[in-house]
């Protein structure tokens, strides 16, 4: 009995050690490709159990995932001589394993370093004819398109590489030019704040201008009204005058001397009388000769 | 571990051991399984009888027995681990990813499951609950200015099995992707609209941007809010953007200023304006109301005279003469023909008037000049006289 167990054991471990070698499992997120002596078999191999010759055969399995790159920020020169800092990411995968593991051995750190080379180069190349305003607003799309269809056939041929995407995270601009930029802000904006301080005093000095000018016209306006109501006032009186007075103008001129005179003279006053007026007629004769 | 966590930078197949999904579990469970069936259940019933039948039985062999004992333990914490590794629950947020032998096999939903222990993996994948990604960064404006920007983007896993098995570490894949699209937007927008009202705009764009990143990367991940929480000047600029705030508030206050200059003054001059003219209305009823009266007095009193013409005259003449004369010094001069050598020392006169007017001892003063004028008369009258004849 135990010997026959230990025959049984011993049966149990070779096909344990067969079975390891000759089954294999690609995972989904996996391509493999088989090599014999270092030659390669098998390529392309889709996810599940997979069976291989023992031994002989070594399986390789490579990440088949959309994968990242993200590159180290790069100094640029745009077209008009000025330094950007550059922070992009390329978004691969490997589409051609077997072109792949020819060009990289396999190696995902030298195949990212070649892509970095690669994408690097274009979007310098794309930089240099195009200025700073263009690469950070209008262009980027195209320039994009542009690099990445680029950048995918020459990666496709020579690497396995699909390349999906060449993104710009970021375009930064060195510290001296920030420091431009800051000090062209500032300006504008001390233009501005100082533009709207004179516009206040513009409007504010309008407002009281206006008012001014109400107030002026207003007054002028109540002088002439008062004046015409005053010129009524006077025109109606002298009609009136004249109405009353023309039914005897030498009786008017008469009792209006005698008003006069008693008007004129005041208290104080000192008179030097002749004795020969009409008044003192009987003064000096009763019979008034 | 759970794979419940999107992204994160776990790889499932890294430290998949509770997963079971590794090679070396596979294939020995594949293996050994089908031809030791018989055998292990066996050695199993075996075993089960000497654990609880065994008192009975214990006669027999003893070394047998012993072994016979452990392997069915073995066995028996082997069922339940298979038991275990086959049963499973899901819940309501979760989305249960099934590969079998490596291979993507099914999806799935909420409530309990099984499958086929070992050889299936199950991934766990929250799919309901939103997580939130913040960005705030520096960057270029359209213009060429510089603002720092925060950017809040919410998100959940629309579709388990891209995120879990198409992309290599989605949530970075989302971060990059969202400071890009972040970037390629306010490049193409000037800085004024993203500081003020065009925040939406901004915020709209990017997420369908976004949107687009994330479907092209099969990133299986769908927006369901992005956000640009804040847009500032960069603190260099900061005070010479405060100040252009305190000056549309200082022109908000000259022109408040000013108005209230404004409001005093003009209702002022209306009413100044309104006086005036009341007061010419008044002038001018006064004036014809003073003609009317003036005017009916003189007709009154002209219809009298017209009666009696001479004696009215004369009362009126004497009536007036005399009353000039009554309240007025009156230095009588009786003097026939031109004599123009009289003096009058009218300055001493005029001079002692205004005392008269205070005290009653002037008037004496008065009556003494007086006298002394008329005597001086008188007696050049007398010499004249006594020249002519």
């Amino acid at each position: 009995m135990s010997g026959k167990s230990l025959g049984l054991l011993i049966v149990l471990g070779l096909a344990i050690i067969v079975g390891s070698q000759s089954l294999y499992i690609v995972k989904e997120t996996e391509t493999a490709l088989t090599l014999q002596f270092g030659q390669i078999v098998d390529n392309d191999i889709p996810p599940g159990l997979h069976f291989k010759t023992p031994f002989l055969q070594t399986v390789k399995t490579f990440d088949a995932r959309i994968l990242t790159l993200d590159a180290q920020p790069a100094r640029f020169l745009t077209e008009g001589k000025k330094y950007v800092i550059v922070d992009a990411f390329v978004k691969w995968r490997i589409k051609n394993v077997l072109k792949y593991y020819k060009a990289t051995s396999g190696d995902r750190f030298e195949a990212s370093n070649r892509l970095a080379d690669l994408a690097n180069k274009g979007l310098r190349n794309e930089f240099g004819v195009r200025s700073l305003h263009e690469v950070v607003s209008g262009e980027r799309d195209q320039l994009m398109t542009k690099l990445t269809a680029d950048l995918n056939k020459e990666t496709q041929e020579n690497f396995g590489i699909e390349v999906l995407d060449v993104r710009v995270k970021a375009i930064d601009l060195p510290e001296e030019l920030s420091n431009d930029v800051y000090r062209r802000m500032r300006a504008e904006r001390d233009r501005e704040a100082k533009e709207i301080r004179s516009e206040g005093n513009e409007l504010a000095e309008g407002i009281r201008a206006e008012a001014d000018r109400n107030k002026t016209v207003a007054l002028a306006n109540a002088y002439r009204e008062s004046e015409q109501l005053k010129g009524d006032g006077d025109a109606t009186a002298a009609r009136i005058y004249a109405k009353a007075y023309n039914k005897d103008s030498e009786f008017y001129s008469f009792t209006r001397s005698l008003k006069a005179y008693t008007e004129t003279f005041r208290s104080q006053d000192v008179l030097l009388l002749k004795p020969d007026s009409d008044f003192f007629r009987y003064m000096k004769d009763s019979k008034g000769k | 571990m759970a794979w419940n966590e999107p992204g994160g930078g776990k790889d499932p197949w890294g430290n998949g051991g509770n997963n079971g999904g590794n090679k070396g579990d596979n294939k020995g469970g594949n293996n050994q399984g089908p031809p030791d069936l018989d055998e292990a259940l066996k050695q199993l019933m075996g075993k089960l009888n000497s654990m609880f039948g065994g008192k009975g039985g214990g006669d027999k062999k003893d070394s047998n027995q012993s072994a016979g004992g452990i392997i069915g333990i073995a066995a028996l914490v082997g069922l339940l681990f298979l038991g275990f590794n086959s049963v499973y629950t899901l819940d309501e947020k979760e989305r249960g990813v099934v590969l079998l032998l490596g291979k993507y096999e099914r999806t799935e939903g909420p409530g309990l499951h099984f499958k086929l222990p070992v050889a299936e993996t199950l991934m766990r994948i929250e799919t309901t609950t939103v997580r939130t990604v913040n960005i705030e960064e520096r960057m270029l404006t359209e213009d060429n200015n510089i603002v720092e920007i925060e950017l809040n983007v919410q998100y959940r896993v629309q579709d388990p099995v891209s995120f879990a098995l198409r992309i290599e570490n989605p949530r970075l894949t989302l971060q990059h992707a969202a400071q890009s699209a972040l970037r390629h937007d306010v490049g193409s927008t000037a800085m004024d609209p993203i500081l003020t009202s065009g925040r939406e705009a901004t915020a709209e764009q990017v997420k369908l941007r976004l949107q687009s990143y994330l479907d092209r990367y099969q990133t299986g991940i769908q927006l369901t809010n992005v956000n640009v929480k804040d847009a500032r000047p960069p603190s260099q600029v900061k005070a010479s953007f405060d100040d252009v705030q305190a000056a549309r508030q200082d022109k908000d206050r000259l022109i408040s200023e000013a108005e209230s200059y404004a409001n005093a003054i003009v209702p002022q001059a209306r009413g100044q304006a309104q006086r005036q003219l009341e007061e010419a209305n008044a002038y001018k009823e006064q004036v014809v109301a003073k003609a009317t009266g003036e005017a009916d007095r003189f007709v009154a009193l002209y219809t009298e005279y017209k009666k009696a013409p001479k004696v009215t005259r004369e009362r009126l003449y004497i009536d007036a003469i005399s009353e000039v004369y009554a309240k007025s010094n009156k230095v009588l001069v009786d003097v026939e023909g031109g004599n123009n050598m009289m003096y009058l020392p009218l300055d001493q006169i005029m001079k002692n008037i205004p005392q008269s007017n205070t005290g009653s001892a002037s008037s004496i003063d008065v009556s003494a000049i007086t006298d002394q004028v008329l005597n001086e008369i008188r007696t050049r009258q007398n010499d004249r006289r006594q020249e002519t004849r």
